[in-house]
């Protein structure tokens, strides 16, 4: 499609979905939908997807009747936040450049890691955890 | 999103399993089904043909890898057939390419079983 890119940077999209395998699939569609929006590559969008499954499937691990997913549209890319609302862990943020594979999911966070361009774990004081990654945008 | 597993027999002792559709942390339990009913009833030479796949995840992986385990401890293998560049990715950026054959077609694959 050769149609000007829309305006959607700074906007945000907000999703919930129930903390169950079922509903995984809905959260990649929705955030594939959004980087599709934004004109990423086919090959950008897919990477988007599978680290966003990936996310949900450790936020699902994690515990919690939810997990929510916070998409910004950014002028260079595309920042998601996967929330969720399992208990709670130690009062620190945690770098998955360096963290523990074994410690963090293993090869759903290793393959995380290497299809977005910035990955961080945040712990909330109240409990429960973000996910915040990162994917720039090549064109 | 669903997954369909068709199992049938190929050449020599080794089965193909033939699957189309998304493979997630929601479908692969039914792959693993599949995949272990093969190995129960003895059949330990499998092709995987992912060429109508259009989307695999870790548990996917997970599933195959476990199925690649078991039937090594039997002397058999795993051999899979992909052409989708991006399901391709995943196993290059997993370093899964140097533990499953991969193959272009589903002649290859069983050749390189049988």
């Amino acid at each position: 499609m050769n149609a000007p890119a829309p305006q959607v940077s700074g906007d945000v999209v907000e999703l919930r979905i129930p903390a169950k395998a079922e509903w995984v699939s809905i959260a990649r569609l929705a955030v594939s939908a959004i980087a599709s929006r934004m004109q990423f590559s086919i090959e950008e969008i897919e990477d988007v997807k599978l680290a966003v499954a990936e996310a949900c499937v450790h936020a699902i691990g994690r515990g919690g009747e939810y997990v929510e997913l916070l998409s910004e549209s950014l002028p260079d890319g595309l920042r998601i936040h996967v929330r969720n609302f399992g208990g709670p862990v130690p009062a620190e943020t945690v770098n998955l450049e360096t963290a523990d594979e074994s410690s963090l999911g293993g090869l759903g966070v290793f393959l995380i890691r290497a299809l977005m361009d910035r990955v961080d774990y945040e712990a909330r004081p109240q409990g429960g955890s973000d996910l915040v990654m990162f994917k720039r945008r090549s064109a | 999103m669903d997954i369909k597993v068709t199992v049938r027999e190929g050449k020599g002792d080794c089965s193909i399993v033939d699957l189309s559709g998304e493979i997630d942390v929601y479908t692969s339990p039914k792959l693993k089904d599949a995949v272990s009913n093969l190995i129960d009833r003895g059949v330990y030479n499998l092709v995987i043909n992912l060429e109508k796949v259009r989307y695999i995840d870790s548990t996917g992986l997970g599933v195959l890898i476990g199925g690649l385990k078991r039937v090594r401890e039997h002397g058999g293998s795993v051999n899979l057939v992909c052409t989708n560049p991006q399901i391709k990715k995943i196993f290059d950026i997993t370093g899964l390419v140097m533990i499953f054959g991969i193959f272009d077609s589903e002649d290859a694959a069983m050749k390189a079983l049988v």
